[in-house]
């Protein structure tokens, strides 16, 4: 019979993979089991070193010079999809759509030639995706024409 | 032979889909003028830098550059590198070969990639292309490398997961970030960059990129740069020659 603490292990090595279960285009339940903050969010969208989004989307940020148009606008993004929807796309939106460039932003497996700095991590942390979906759920108006 | 032909012609199909054009056309007139202009262009400062050491004996049996290769006999040689190196039976860039030229013949103490003296003088004999058309050798030999270099171009790599097609070839004219994509021919290295404050080689620009992905790039003067370089030429033949280009 297996200690409790061994149990407990096991338990919570199982939490990441089954937190991540993708029922059609979306994964209903949080990466954490905790709410995110969407002012943390915002300052992760709009970072360029770590969400980088602004690199591609623009989106609601009049502070921030030099957004990207390779990508669809942020605004509106929480009105145009689900939190399951979204957070799949950015957890992995490559099982959508293998082609696309968006990256993603929770997976380690598949990747070439990965800098020794960035080797074995993902480019956000759960937690931190938690925080960014809580920030788009908030996007609920769509750009201007 | 004609499969590999094909084959590049087909690899090379998503650039030619689009009208070529130099990065030079998505500048700013301001930045474009500082190309233009020879005394306002800063690369020229390593061009004329070069051309001193092209002239400047080195080596122990005092020998320049200019004791075997006459004032303006380096016309038109940039635009046909990288090049077959039979002694090495390898592509070698300009760069290489100078490096080469250097060591093996003068006898000189080697000039390493990335250096103010390589950049110089890979600036000096560049400009004496300037305005001719790219005109990649049509040597089969280097084949298999510009086959190499074409799959590399479209080999997603980094943790970002990006090949250099996906942003170049599927999205120039966009803007990533503030910086409108450019299709990618390298009509004008070395180049200055602003960026940089400084003139850099093809493979600078490069190792930015993978290292913009958050890939390993490869060291400088690794094969797989020749490789990428000779795709990227035989893509944007008959564009001019720019070097030494202003780019921001």
């Amino acid at each position: 019979m297996p200690s409790p603490s061994i149990l407990l292990a096991f338990l919570l090595l199982a939490l990441p993979a089954a937190a991540q279960e993708v029922v059609e285009d979306a994964i209903p339940r949080s990466l954490t089991g905790t709410p995110g903050d969407a002012t943390r969010g915002r300052a992760i969208v709009a970072d360029r070193q770590r969400g980088l989004c602004l690199l591609c989307h623009s989106g609601p940020f009049p502070e921030e010079p030099f957004q990207g148009n390779l990508a669809p606008s942020l605004a509106g993004a929480g009105s145009r999809w689900t939190e399951g929807q979204l957070r799949l796309r950015l957890v992995d939106g490559k099982r959508l759509n293998p082609d696309s460039i968006m990256p993603s932003y929770h997976r380690r497996e598949g990747l070439h030639r990965v800098g020794p700095a960035f080797q074995g991590r993902t480019i956000l942390t759960a937690a931190e995706i938690e925080d960014v979906l809580a920030f788009l759920m908030t996007l609920r108006e769509e750009a201007a024409p | 032979m004609i499969h590999r032909a094909l084959m590049l012609a087909l690899l090379a199909l998503p650039a030619l889909a689009q009208e070529r054009r130099s990065g030079f056309e998505d500048m700013a007139p301001q930045t474009q003028a500082m190309q233009r202009d020879d005394t306002s262009n800063p690369g020229m400062l390593w061009a004329l830098e070069g051309e001193d050491l092209f002239r400047q004996p080195a080596g122990p049996a005092g020998q320049s550059c200019a004791s075997c290769h006459a004032e303006g006999s380096m016309q038109g040689v940039a635009a046909r590198y990288p090049a077959w190196d039979t002694a090495r039976q390898a592509p070698i860039d300009l760069a290489g070969r100078i490096a080469q030229c250097r060591t093996d013949r003068q006898g000189a103490p080697p000039l390493a990639r990335e250096s103010q003296g390589l950049l110089a003088l890979s600036a000096h004999v560049g400009q004496q292309s300037r305005g001719l058309p790219i005109a990649p050798p049509a040597d089969p030999r280097l084949d298999a490398a510009r086959v190499q270099g074409a799959a590399l171009y479209a080999e997603r790599r980094g943790q970002l997961d990006l090949s250099c097609a996906q942003c170049h070839d599927d999205h120039p004219g966009r803007r990533l970030a503030g910086s409108i994509i450019p299709q990618a021919h390298p009509t004008g290295y070395p180049l200055y960059r602003l960026e940089w404050q400084a003139l850099g080689s093809l493979q600078r620009r490069l190792r930015g990129c993978m290292t913009g992905v958050r890939a390993e790039p490869f060291a400088y003067g690794a094969p797989e740069y020749i490789a990428i370089e000779l795709f990227l030429m035989s893509r944007a033949a008959g564009l001019a020659v720019e070097t030494p280009a202003v780019r921001p």
